[in-house]
């Protein structure tokens, strides 16, 4: 990836060799790339408040793949508005009321990346959302990947191991979210079973009782003079 | 051509930051994020603050009299670590129940700067993305084959974990939804009890009513 970097620079120096300021700033920007590690992958899991808007940023360098997964696993509809901007400020992905997509794609500039997850739709419920944003590959393990030479069978039959068990990982986590989907879905529903069912307890009696109430009210309002002296 | 410099050096040192993601919180906002984990699962947490600088535009590259409150509780609200940081930082914990655990950070900030923007760059690696295979093999001095070895070993723990993981899971799911029949259950059986008491009441205070009335 640095090699790449290098000959980009230079590639940017000779176009503009003429002007000294812009190849110098593209020399300290092939730096600062060179600093940065270079990849990135984060997953987690956040609360999005009703009425919300949260945005998420990240650096993605030119011609470097990024992979956004995201997955609503708690609140209202489990729907949430997912907006990519790439650093122009132009949609580049764009999804309403979604509750699970992953969207490939792969930076056109060098430049800040935005991910918002807007929840405005949505007045009272709040959303907890999960997301997974990959930049780059995967960092190489050190010594391994690195060397020239042709790898042996083992190494390449480790790697597709490793490959493997990367899918594995995905996968599990994507079913731990739709486990907790349900999960969280059936607690709901246990708690409103437990309330329902002491309300409408509490109608059925209610209601008895009125219509005693009623009932005995139509035939004392006719006799006025009789209703205190009644033997009920 | 200053600025520009200004900005770039800025830049540079945003991207020497290991961390790639970042958002925005205002200064007394508290952003909490949610780590769904088996036990026994190391996080780390790498967070960096800077702090919205509005002389030059942008953000201070480092804010000394910016810290961090970070507070990590577990599935049972139970308080692990609560502890206050420097405007960069690194914290690690190990999971001891498995479940939610939520990360909350918030800005020790006093009313000084109260409403000034802050930045915050995360990264939160859990299981085995946690370790530093770099280190591992400079300590046990691995050959690459056994790195590579030592790391399918890692990832085929961090399944299993998740799996065992799972199995809890799907126990409380299933005493859930056991909890909700026998209660639709036993509130039916319940409720025809109460309908039939109900009419059975109605009608004999209805009956000695009406004798009384001399309606019948």
């Amino acid at each position: 990836m640095g090699v790449n970097l290098n000959v980009h620079t230079r590639k940017q120096k000779l176009r503009c060799g003429s002007s000294s300021k812009l190849a110098m700033l593209s020399l300290m920007l092939g730096v600062a790339l060179l600093l940065q590690h270079g990849v990135g992958a984060v997953e987690f899991t956040f609360d999005l408040a009703d009425n919300a808007e949260d945005c998420f940023y990240e650096q993605i360098k030119r011609n470097t793949s990024a992979y956004f997964e995201f997955q609503v696993s708690a609140g209202g509809q489990l729907d949430v508005d997912v907006v990519l901007k790439n650093p122009e400020g132009q949609v580049i992905y764009k999804l309403d009321r979604a509750t699970f997509d992953s969207h490939q794609f792969v930076a056109e500039t060098t430049g800040v990346y935005s991910a918002c997850f807007s929840n405005q739709f949505s007045t009272f419920s709040h959303k907890i959302v999960y997301v997974d944003f990959q930049v780059g590959e995967e960092p190489a393990l050190p010594g391994v990947d690195e060397h020239a030479t042709v790898l042996t069978q083992m190494e390449t039959s480790s790697q597709a191991i490793h490959k493997g068990l990367n899918d594995i990982l995905d996968a599990q986590t994507h079913h731990r979210l739709r486990e907790s989907q349900g999960r969280k879905r059936a607690d709901e529903l246990n708690q409103r079973v437990m309330v329902w069912s002491s309300l409408e307890t509490a109608a059925i009696v209610f209601i008895g009782l009125a219509q005693i109430l009623v009932l005995r009210n139509f035939f004392t309002d006719r006799k006025p003079s009789q209703a205190h002296y009644g033997r009920l | 051509m200053h600025k520009q410099l200004i900005w770039l050096s800025l830049l540079l040192c945003t991207l020497h930051s290991a961390c790639g993601l970042y958002f925005h919180i205002s200064e007394t906002e508290r952003k909490c994020f949610i780590e769904e984990v088996p036990d026994e699962t190391t996080v780390i947490v790498n967070y960096k603050v800077e702090l919205y600088d509005p002389r030059s535009n942008g953000f201070m590259p480092s804010s000394p009299g910016i810290g961090m409150h970070v507070e990590v509780r577990d599935s049972d609200d139970k308080v692990i670590l609560s502890r206050v940081y420097s405007s960069q930082g690194r914290i690690s914990f190990t999971s001891h129940t498995p479940g939610e655990h939520v990360i909350c950070m918030f800005s020790n900030s006093t009313a000084w700067f109260s409403g000034a923007q802050l930045r915050v760059h995360l990264d939160i690696q859990v299981g085995e993305h946690a370790i530093d295979y770099a280190n591992v093999a400079q300590k046990e001095k691995l050959t690459e084959l056994q790195l590579r070895i030592r790391q399918l070993l890692d990832q085929v723990e961090q399944i299993t974990k998740e799996q065992n993981y799972q199995r809890y899971r799907e126990e409380r799911f299933r005493h859930t939804s056991e909890s909700t029949n026998s209660r639709v259950l036993w509130w039916s059986l319940a409720q025809t009890v109460v309908l039939l008491c109900m009419g059975f009441w109605q009608m004999r205070h209805l009956k000695s009513f009406f004798e009384a009335k001399k309606l019948v």
